[in-house]
């Protein structure tokens, strides 16, 4: 089922910006309300767009079903490796041995009130990366599945 | 050095090992069909030896307590704070005996599923969903965290659902899986309010935190009864077990055969939150709870049995006898529960009551799974499940009829196979206990013997078939998946006592030692 | 009086979305409707987590913006952020079933969806 042009356009104007906001949410997981997953799920927001706007023919080759697998695949490994990284410093798993380093995202946190700093909070970013990445391609998965199944109306 | 390395992390490593074999699949899976196969079999190894370890390193050493995210894996308590606020794995022997449980199962489950499933499309999500099931189901049971669990439940819920459905079969696997996973989610729900309540008066989610605090007010009952309800539907107890039929006929056999593992893995829950976090409440009686536990049991067992005899779908009668079995380990770890206050009676008979439960938890997790297994084989060579059906295959699938022989004595609990060590130590205890309770035991397994006799018959005698006559022996992974499970019934039937010694008689005190689970968080705090 | 009230509000809300959802899976034959009625049921759950939660003059534990070091431990809105993601991956699931068994019934009515004997 396809849209008229102004909707399909708009579509593609947003859908860029859709995938920038979602960027944000997700990188000031640590900052600001908001993370991995909803940061994940704006990005895949994008998606749907796409998909509903456009036939769902003529999304696949700008979506595609294997790639979103990967990416899923990719986000949960970043995850669990983040994880590991840990074990390799002689914590337990998930300690945050990158926070307050001075190196990547090692930052100390400054006291009372101030906007914020990105570059802090050790593990936790990587972490938010990672389930960004892996809610982007799950979700997309499951819309593309889902809405696979649309056809066009019958017209009386 | 390497191995110090890795035995520290046991049980980060046990969770991390079936994640990581289950995220890579996408990508390994297309690599082609020997690589995925090596790739699953790999993982499947893998998280069976880091469990054995894990366990025999709690048998040796005691407790095993793994901290996320803290200084050192032993840090329960934070430095600034005299609670515990982060997620830890608290192993214990019970813990360490489903652990052994799950590893062994899953290992020969999974190397069945590498010939029985491989005519089927998108297998590389079958694997990943089996690897996530394996996951949760290890998770469940190794946990000390309330919410943790909660986590790893829905984890094997939804995995598991998604196995059951993964087979379509004109929508009917689907409709099973549909069911599945509402109930289970409506379960999790329950439980999800249970956590919400407690975390709400006590502010701890950390079971031996919860378990010293918890002072038993009228919400704590609410949240007992939010607790155990759920999980007594997922282990299949009578009242509740509607799902199990539908659920355990639809779902690929080496699918089954895994949930009942993760039903098993329920029943832990129950038997963990009934003893260890409610375990002090005097003023409830132990007995209460115990006759709670038995009266589950006795239903189970009996209503169980009835339903299974009359049917006619080979994998649906197993299922009802799974009920029935189930029936079993409520019963003897009911009768423990019960006498825990009268430590006469725990010593004489309590005590063997719940080692012959527990026995049996292991037991029916590998008598049970080759039987589902055979079924699967059957069914594969035969294309049907309906016993009417069925006949003569013993002249074509001989070792497929060992392996059925094996299984079906063991259930019916006939010496020397494993099913009759441990049912024999339920009915010497529960006979002191009462002697009605036994011979209710007594009969559910003759009935258990006739039906499968029944089976065997109408399966594996009579001349060859001609619609049959294509059916040959199985390929050699089905062979050596349900090998290895033959092989443990049988050695843990001529040789229960090792197994009773060193695996299940910690479990029981590590069930009945609430003070000791308490203490490895707070320090006797 | 009046603050009791609005305090204890959050729970009336989670018991009526309760009773609702119950209602919808009990009583609605159509399983998209059943499913709906399992995610109010979710929602009431997770709103019943966050009420918990709540604590009088307590400050958002946002480091950087709280004037004070009295913040509140926002455990249950972990807890429910967790429960959220897996609502989510819950009802798409189920929804998807829902889809299948629509494809291979033609029929997404309960009552009609019965091909397992029980």
């Amino acid at each position: 089922m396809k849209m008229t042009k102004i909707v399909r356009t708009t579509a593609d104007v947003f859908y860029p910006f859709c995938l920038v906001f979602g960027l944000y949410v997700v990188i000031h997981g640590h900052l600001t309300p908001g993370g991995g997953f909803q940061g994940g799920a704006v990005m895949a927001t994008g998606a749907a767009l796409l998909i509903v706007a456009h036939a769902y023919e003529d999304i696949t080759g700008r979506i595609r079903k294997t790639a979103m697998k990967i990416l899923e695949a990719i986000g949960l490994l970043t995850f669990l490796f983040a994880g590991l990284s840990g074990i390799l410093f002689h914590r337990p798993f998930m300690a945050n041995w990158m926070a307050q380093t001075g190196k990547l995202f090692g930052n100390t946190v400054a006291h009372g009130p101030n906007p914020g700093d990105l570059n802090t909070a050790g593990l936790l970013p990587l972490l938010n990366v990672g389930v960004g990445i892996e809610v982007l391609g799950g979700l997309t998965v499951i819309l593309l599945y889902m809405l696979s199944g649309i056809k066009e109306e019958k017209k009386p | 050095m390497m191995d110090t390395f890795v035995m520290r992390h046991l049980p980060a490593l046990l969770i991390a090992t079936p994640l990581f074999a289950a995220f890579l699949m996408p990508l390994v899976g297309n690599a082609g069909r020997t690589v995925r196969s090596a790739w699953v079999f790999l993982g499947a190894l893998l998280t069976s030896a880091i469990g054995l370890a894990l366990a025999w390193k709690v048998l040796a050493t005691g407790t095993v307590l793994y901290v996320f995210g803290a200084a050192t894996t032993q840090q329960a308590l934070p430095p600034d704070a005299a609670f515990p606020i982060r997620i830890m794995f608290q192993v214990d022997a019970l813990s360490a005996l489903m652990a052994v449980i799950v590893s062994l199962s899953s290992l020969g489950i999974t190397i069945y599923s590498l010939a029985a499933e491989s005519k089927q499309s998108g297998l590389e999500t079958f694997y990943a969903m089996l690897f996530l099931l394996i996951a949760g189901v290890l998770g469940m049971v190794v946990t000390g965290d309330l919410f943790n669990f909660f986590v790893f439940l829905e984890i094997s819920s939804l995995a598991g659902a998604a196995l059951v459905a993964y087979r379509v079969d004109d929508g009917v696997a689907v409709e099973a899986g549909l069911k599945y996973a509402l109930l289970s989610t409506v379960g999790a729900l329950a439980v999800l309010t249970a956590i919400g309540i407690l975390f709400a008066q006590y502010n701890a989610l950390n079971l031996a935190s919860l378990a010293a605090r918890l002072q038993f007010t009228a919400l704590d009952k609410v949240a007992l009864v939010l607790l155990a309800v759920p999980l007594a539907m997922k282990c299949g107890a009578v009242p509740m077990h509607f799902w199990t039929p539908d659920t355990y006929t639809t779902a690929p056999s080496s699918v089954t055969a895994f949930l009942v593992v993760s039903s098993q893995a329920s029943l832990y829950a129950l038997f963990r939150i009934l003893f260890t976090l409610y375990g002090h409440l005097v003023q409830f009686s132990w007995a209460t709870f115990g006759w709670f536990l038995i009266v589950l049991g006795v239903l189970s067992m009996f209503i169980g049995v009835t339903m299974a005899i009359p049917q006619k779908d080979v994998k649906r009668l197993m299922a009802y006898h799974a009920v029935s079995q189930t029936g079993y380990m409520l019963l003897g770890v009911g009768v423990g529960l019960a006498v825990l206050g009268n430590a006469e009676a725990l010593k004489t008979y309590g005590k063997t009551a719940m080692a012959g439960g527990l026995f049996h938890i292991i037991n029916h997790a590998m008598y049970k799974g080759l039987l589902f297994l055979t079924a699967g084989a059957i069914f594969l060579r035969t294309g049907t499940r309906n016993l009417n059906r069925l006949g003569g295959l013993g002249h074509t699938m001989p070792w497929t009829m060992v392996f059925f022989m094996i299984g079906a004595l063991a259930i019916a609990g006939v010496p020397p196979f494993n099913g009759f060590a441990s049912k024999l130590l339920i009915y010497e205890s529960v006979f002191r206990f009462s002697p009605f309770l036994s011979i209710i035991a007594m009969v559910v397994s003759i009935l258990t013997l006739a039906s499968f006799v029944k089976v065997f018959h109408s399966m594996f005698l009579g001349p060859p078939r001609a619609e049959f006559a294509e059916a040959r022996e199985v390929p050699a992974p089905m062979f050596i998946g349900m090998a290895l499970l033959a092989l443990f019934v049988v050695v843990a039937g001529l040789m229960p006592q090792p197994f009773i010694d060193h695996l299940i008689s910690p479990a029981v005190d590590a069930l009945v030692d609430r003070s000791g689970y308490i203490a490895a968080i707070l320090g006797g705090r | 009086m009046m603050t009791l009230l609005l305090l204890k509000l959050p729970y009336f809300t989670v018991v009526v979305l309760t009773l609702l959802g119950l209602a919808a899976m009990v009583f609605k034959k159509n399983l998209i409707k059943i499913l709906m009625g399992l995610s109010l049921m979710e929602s009431a759950v997770n709103l019943f987590l966050v009420a918990t939660g709540y604590r009088m003059g307590g400050v958002a534990p946002i480091f950087t913006n709280a004037p004070s070091p009295h913040m509140t431990l926002p455990t249950v809105q972990a807890l429910t952020l967790t429960s959220i993601v897996i609502g989510v991956a819950t009802s798409a699931m189920m929804l998807s079933f829902a889809m299948v068994i629509y494809k291979k019934y033609g029929t997404v009515d309960s009552q009609k969806v019965k091909k397992l004997k029980g």
